[in-house]
């Protein structure tokens, strides 16, 4: 579980969150949502400490990560798994590799044991026969799925997603979306995903929070999102006439 | 000035954070591995090309600024051995290693900032400055004094060619003008120049590429930075220890 309390966050003297209070439960897939440039990455890059917060307090269970110092909080990283906006493999790195580095990095596992916790990964992505390939051979879709292969090596207690659909076919997306999903409630994980993307609100929208120019303005379920007569939210939601004709008809 | 002192102090600050403990040594040790093949094996070739050219030229101008039957003609290659062992090799080589080098380091790092890759490492609870940044200090400080030796030798050897077939000296004058008056000192003098220079090199690069905010262009600005600041750096260094070490 992860508790945000009045998280404020600021550029110079552009504050770009204001006041964000939220809780993440675990086993359920948790989605920020919100127009480009309304801080949903800031939020995100806060909550995992890649960004100092200007004010308020971020736990993790019963810990206060916030206020932990660097040594500390790599410690709770190492309980983190991120997939990134643009995937962020290492292009040095073969795909095994790329999975295999936070085993080599933080476990005493053989070569075989590793290997074999590589090739389950990856296989829990779908993604078989690829231990060879660089990023640069693999599609858009592939390299989303070595991320989470990656991020999920160390069984994770949590998952963090920037926009993983972005870049993605529909159908793709859908595959990553369910695939987030199953890993979510299969390990009972926190995850946190970062979408703009209606097929995930509608399919993973199990908590929605509906971030607008740095300010949370509105959490519910995806079925909340029908019923919901926030102004902002329905123009977010329902931006386009299909979409809206379908909110009246429900 | 309080931009140069900002810089500096996130120069240092960096610096501290490149030489905390490692996470995993093994790890470190076959990134460092690499990066010796990266930083050092493969820029052999370019180092051996530049030697020999440097000091073919060096033995011919001055062979035919020495052109008085006063001089002996052994000084042409006595000449040549000194100003490749007390600048060419160290400092010359290092200027043009800071061309290849650096901003092969500084566009790496950069792109991996820009592409989340160092966010990455720092979510996985890696120290991704030391991670990244230390195994080419340490390649680029065991590594140069192997290519200044070799530059040392390719550049007098490239001497004794371009002097012999220009026919402005004798093989033989030439190899007694190398060992005459031969002060073993000037090789240290040449090594310990080279460590700082690889390190300027290295540390400048990195935190040029580390501190790289936006996209493409601003990894090609990191780089060009790179090499500017690593060699103002190597010069000013340059003065400061022939100074302190030839005093």
């Amino acid at each position: 579980m992860i508790r945000v309390e009045n998280l404020l966050k600021s550029f110079g003297d552009r504050v770009v969150l204001r006041n964000i209070s939220a809780l993440f439960e675990s086993g359920k897939t948790n989605l920020i949502i919100g127009k480009s440039g309304s801080g949903k990455t800031v939020f995100l890059k806060s909550i995992v400490g890649l960004l100092d917060i200007d004010q308020g307090e971020i736990w993790y269970g019963d810990i206060l990560f916030s206020k932990l110092n660097f040594t500390d909080k790599k410690e709770i990283r190492k309980e983190m798994g991120m997939l990134f906006q643009g995937s962020a493999l290492f292009d040095s790195l073969t795909v095994e590799e790329n999975v295999r580095f936070p085993l080599d990095m933080f476990t005493k596992q053989s070569y075989e044991e590793k290997l074999e916790r590589v090739n389950f990964c990856l296989a829990r992505v779908n993604l078989v026969n690829s231990n060879d390939l660089y990023p640069s051979e693999l599609s858009g879709g592939m390299k989303k799925r070595v991320a989470i292969a990656r991020a999920i090596a160390l069984n994770p207690t949590y998952l963090f997603c920037d926009e993983p659909n972005s870049g993605l076919d529909p159908k793709t997306a859908i595959v990553i979306d369910a695939l987030i999903k199953e890993i979510t409630e299969e390990y009972n994980i926190t995850t946190i995903v970062n979408t703009h993307d209606m097929n995930s609100v509608m399919e993973n929208g199990e908590k929605i929070i509906f971030i607008d120019e740095g300010e949370k303005c509105w959490e519910g379920t995806k079925s909340d999102v029908l019923e919901s007569d926030n102004e902002k939210l329905n123009d977010f939601v329902f931006a386009n006439s299909l979409a809206r004709k379908l909110k009246e008809n429900k | 000035m309080l931009k140069f002192l900002h810089a500096f102090g996130t120069y240092c600050l960096l610096l501290k954070k490149v030489f905390s403990r490692p996470e995993k040594a093994s790890v470190y040790y076959k990134q460092t591995i690499k990066e010796l093949m990266n930083l050092g094996i493969r820029s052999v070739g370019i180092v051996i090309i530049i030697s020999f050219f440097m000091g073919a030229v060096i033995t011919l101008q001055t062979a035919y600024n020495t052109e008085n039957p006063i001089y002996p003609t052994y000084l042409i290659g006595l000449g040549c051995r000194d100003s490749v062992l007390l600048e060419f090799s160290s400092t010359i080589i290092a200027l043009i290693l800071a061309g290849k080098v650096g901003s092969s380091i500084a566009s790496e790092i950069g792109t991996m900032r820009v592409t989340e890759q160092i966010d990455a490492l720092e979510l996985m609870g890696v120290n991704s400055a030391s991670y990244l940044i230390l195994p080419k200090i340490i390649a680029t400080l065991v590594f140069n004094p192997f290519l200044t030796l070799i530059s040392i030798a390719v550049g007098i050897f490239g001497g004794w060619i371009a002097g012999t077939s220009a026919g402005v000296i004798s093989s033989q004058d030439y190899i007694y003008g190398i060992q005459y008056a031969f002060i073993p000192y000037y090789v240290t003098y040449a090594i310990i120049k080279t460590l700082f220079f690889a390190f300027t090199i290295a540390s400048v690069s990195a935190f040029q590429g580390y501190r790289v905010e936006g996209g493409a262009l601003e990894v090609g600005r990191a780089s060009t930075k790179a090499v500017v600041y690593s060699s103002i750096v190597i010069l000013t260094l340059n003065v400061i220890l022939t100074q302190l070490l030839l005093s």
